[in-house]
């Protein structure tokens, strides 16, 4: 049959985000599928070499709306440690609280696009009804719906008090009652289920050998999750399980999310009947001594490493974030192999794709060569003006024609 | 002169828009309801119908203009005429034959016909993959359609809608016959309207507009007021062919009747279309063909069976 | 998943017809930043700390201070709110700041009478 490549993106209906996929396809079905990332790339590294530590925080947290606090978390955990700050438990048990609650709307937030990408849109009003049950509680204790700011080096700016831990334990139950009914249509709804299951096969060799993170790979079955493995903040002292799953599709995927979310409703009730008492932040100078670490958080679509180098000034030396979809976008490709044109969307949608914090390249890998290169900013200028001349654009009449105007 | 009221006036355009528009609100209401929702407010789509005409018109380059133009007008030509032939208030619609059922049948496969060339020669990657996948919901639901509305036909011994509304009316009992047949039209209307969950030829986040993606402007408000009507011409098949009840009442009182008729299929159609996700096009078929196809043959079986008795 | 969708027809609709119905922010809802101008002392730590550089300090008199806030830039953190240490400046709940020209958008708080203009 006749072959047709059709852009999906960078501007689609299926895409929350723009990024440019290329499909090959032969009547319905896929024969090819490439990608190419870079569509939000705003220099979020680069600028935060240039602002103070303190300023960083709010930047690190515009890197994604629904995952913010999770890199500013990140951001601030690596700072600390350079800085050998003890930051007091209360302070470790609200940002565990938030992390929490962000990781719940970030899953209902992807229960309610799922739906869409099927066509479900019935499920996508009740699940985003049911979000704003948790913006409203975010919104109360931090003061803003997304973009929380409750992050600061050394602690968090902002105490809980009894009324909203009340609060919060009451929205609990709510949500945990609304989980269950859709754990209920996600195991009974017989349309969901067709277009769900058998879609966007990952076998635990792929998803291991492709680097997959996050729910992705748990619903391949591998067993790995940083609050576990690794602890920060006070995933230590509270008690959960980590959700796998064997089904291998996006049907997996949905199950792992929906036992996500039970399991932060219990690890939120937890923190709150035991938070210790105590400051909420400790002062921090303004200049971190010289150092570097890295430092990993669980956000709600994987694992999120940053790398933070100070040198004794204001400002750090290098920032470097690599956000979980950068892990899983490897493995669209190979989920898509002979699949359909209708599974794209819910298979893309299933990975959870952020892509604003996705593109933040600064690497450039020589054709040909397996080293990796650094380019510094005079060198990226001048190999680009080398690439155009080679390609026959010449830009030394613009030159003459931009310098007579600025005189 | 009196014809020419009948085309245009009622109950020909101006009351099947108005009618249409009416269908699409409430359809719409009753979706937002459903959905926790408020909904939009009686008058949207009216204002849908004024804004998009008010839009500059782009044709595309490649496309062919006249095809491209003609397909909308084509659309809504055929369902309004097909309208003509369907009883409202009493057993005798406006106009009348002994073949009149078939030929409803075939002017509601011509909007298809209009969406698969809409959309072929719009020449948009897009519009192609939709207008094929137009085609192949076609040969899906089309055949489980024609046969469950061919069984009621079958019983009352004639292909004429207003002898089998004289026939129903002698006979009332045996309309419960015919409620196997009555579902299966009813879900395969939702595929010949592309509603969920058989919207696949529009299906918004897989190929952005399908069939539409290049319309604009005027054409798309007459198209989207074609499917509007087409809705309420099938629905009032549905009504005449099995709940074809208070045939003899005066007209006013008909005419309500004939209007919450209609209003109940398409509130019908709403509940379907809230509670289902949408399916592949391969599930679609082999569901039509393995499912839907043989319950409608049972259906014809059960019509038959009863003719034999009754007949005796 | 049927019984709940008919039940949603008795239940009261979870949107509300905004603008028409207001919204209400919760109380620490960090909107639209305000100025005290008599706290003030110039230490300019608020213009220190600012992410996006959206507030400047002014000096117009012997311990007189006017304060301008970009509400284009500012992107809402607070920040300068914790780091004041006069408590010169408050979040409110004011959020619907739109305006039709991006330089109606500068709010200048005045040293004098605390009135704020826009340019």
């Amino acid at each position: 049959m006749h072959k047709v490549v059709i852009p999906i993106g960078p501007q689609h209906p299926a895409l929350k985000e723009p990024e440019s996929f290329s499909v090959t396809l032969s009547g319905e079905k896929i024969m090819k599928f490439s990608a190419k990332l870079g569509y939000n790339h705003r220099g979020i590294e680069k600028a935060c070499e240039e602002r103070t530590y303190t300023q960083d925080v709010y930047l690190t947290e515009r890197i994604c709306g629904i995952c913010s606090h999770s890199h500013s978390t990140c951001f601030v955990q690596a700072v600390e440690e350079i800085a050998a700050v003890a930051v007091p438990k209360r302070a470790l048990y609200i940002r565990t609280l938030i992390g929490e609650l962000e990781r719940i709307h970030s899953h209902l937030l992807w229960l309610g696009v799922a739906g869409h990408e099927v066509g479900f849109d019935t499920l996508l009003m009740y699940s985003w009804r049911d979000r704003e049950v948790v913006m409203d509680i975010l919104a109360m204790l931090t003061g803003n719906r997304v973009n929380y700011g409750i992050n600061t080096i050394g602690g968090v700016r902002r105490d809980v008090s009894p009324e909203q831990a009340k609060q919060i334990l009451k929205a609990m139950d709510t949500l945990e009652e609304r989980t269950k009914y859709y754990i209920q249509i996600a195991t009974e709804e017989t349309t969901l289920i067709q277009r769900l299951s058998g879609v966007g096969v990952l076998s635990n060799k792929d998803a291991l050998k492709l680097g997959a993170v996050g729910p992705t790979a748990r619903a391949s079955g591998v067993d790995r999750d940083v609050r576990r493995d690794d602890p920060y903040a006070a995933y230590a002292e509270v008690k959960f399980k980590v959700i796998t799953d064997n089904h291998n599709d996006v049907y997996g995927r949905t199950l792992v999310r929906m036992g996500e979310l039970m399991e932060a409703y219990s690890i939120i009730r937890q923190i709150i009947n035991n938070m210790p008492d105590g400051p909420v932040a400790v002062k921090v100078p303004r200049k971190i001594p010289a150092g570097e670490a890295v430092s990993r958080y669980e956000a709600p679509r994987g694992e999120d490493l940053h790398y933070v180098k100070a040198n004794g000034t204001e400002k750090p030396e290098r920032v470097k974030v690599r956000a979980p979809t950068l892990a899983n976008i490897q493995t669209v490709a190979k989920m898509l192999e002979d699949r359909q044109l209708a599974d794209l969307p819910i298979v893309i949608a299933a990975i959870d794709p952020c892509f604003s914090c996705t593109d933040r390249l600064t690497g450039v890998r020589q054709q040909g060569k397996r080293s990796k290169n650094v380019m510094r900013w005079e060198d990226l200028h001048s190999y680009s003006i080398k690439y155009y001349q080679e390609h026959g654009i010449d830009f030394t009449d613009l030159n003459k024609k931009l310098a007579k105007l600025l005189k | 002169m009196i014809d020419l009221f009948y085309i245009l006036i009622f109950p020909g355009f101006l009351f099947l828009s108005i009618f249409g528009l009416g269908a699409e609100f409430l359809d719409r209401k009753f979706h937002a309801r459903l959905q926790n929702r408020i909904g939009p407010p009686w008058f949207q789509p009216l204002a849908d119908f004024i804004k998009l005409s008010a839009k500059e018109e782009i044709v595309p380059d490649e496309a062919n203009p006249s095809m491209f133009r003609m397909m909308p007008i084509l659309a809504i030509t055929a369902t309004v005429t097909a309208f003509f032939y369907i009883p409202l208030w009493s057993a005798k619609p406006l106009l009348s034959f002994s073949g009149d059922l078939i030929v409803i049948l075939y002017l509601l496969t011509i909007p298809t016909l209009t969406f698969f060339l809409g959309g072929w020669y719009s020449t948009s990657l897009y519009s192609r993959i939709g207008a094929v996948r137009a085609l192949t919901q076609l040969f899906a639901y089309e055949v489980p359609l024609l046969m469950s509305i061919m069984a009621p036909a079958l019983l009352a011994n004639t292909w004429s809608l207003s002898e089998m509304a004289v026939f129903y009316s002698i006979h009332p009992i045996l309309c419960l016959s015919n409620v196997l047949g009555f579902t299966i039209s009813l879900i395969s209307l939702l595929g010949k309207l592309e509603k969920v969950p058989f919207d696949i030829p529009e299906a918004e986040t897989e190929i952005v507009g399908g069939t539409f993606t290049e319309y604009s402007s005027k054409l798309l408000a007459i198209f989207r007021l074609g499917i509007d009507i087409e809705a309420i011409v099938g629905a009032s098949l549905l009504a005449a062919v099995f709940i074809p009840f208070g045939l003899n009442l005066p007209p006013i009182l008909g005419f309500l009747l004939f209007v919450v008729k209609v209003l109940a299929i398409i509130c019908t159609l709403t509940v379907l279309r809230t509670i289902f996700a949408r399916l592949r096009i391969d599930q679609m078929v082999s569901f039509c063909w393995k499912i839907l196809a043989p319950l409608a043959f049972l259906q014809i079986f059960i019509a038959l069976f009863l003719k034999g008795i009754i007949l005796r | 998943m049927l019984k709940q969708v008919l039940d949603s027809i008795f239940k009261k609709p979870a949107t509300t017809k905004y603008p028409f119905a207001k919204a209400v922010m919760p109380d620490k809802f960090r909107g639209k930043i305000i100025f005290h101008p008599e706290r003030c002392i110039g230490c300019k730590l608020c213009m220190k700390d600012c992410p996006a550089g959206a507030i400047e300090i002014r000096k117009v008199g012997e311990k007189k201070f006017e304060c301008e806030i970009d509400l284009g830039k500012c992107i809402y953190c607070a920040q300068c709110v914790d780091s004041c240490l006069k408590k010169a400046l408050e979040a409110t709940k004011e959020f619907e700041l739109a305006a039709l020209e991006r330089n109606k958008l500068k709010v200048t708080y005045h040293a004098e009478s605390g009135e704020v203009s826009k340019e």
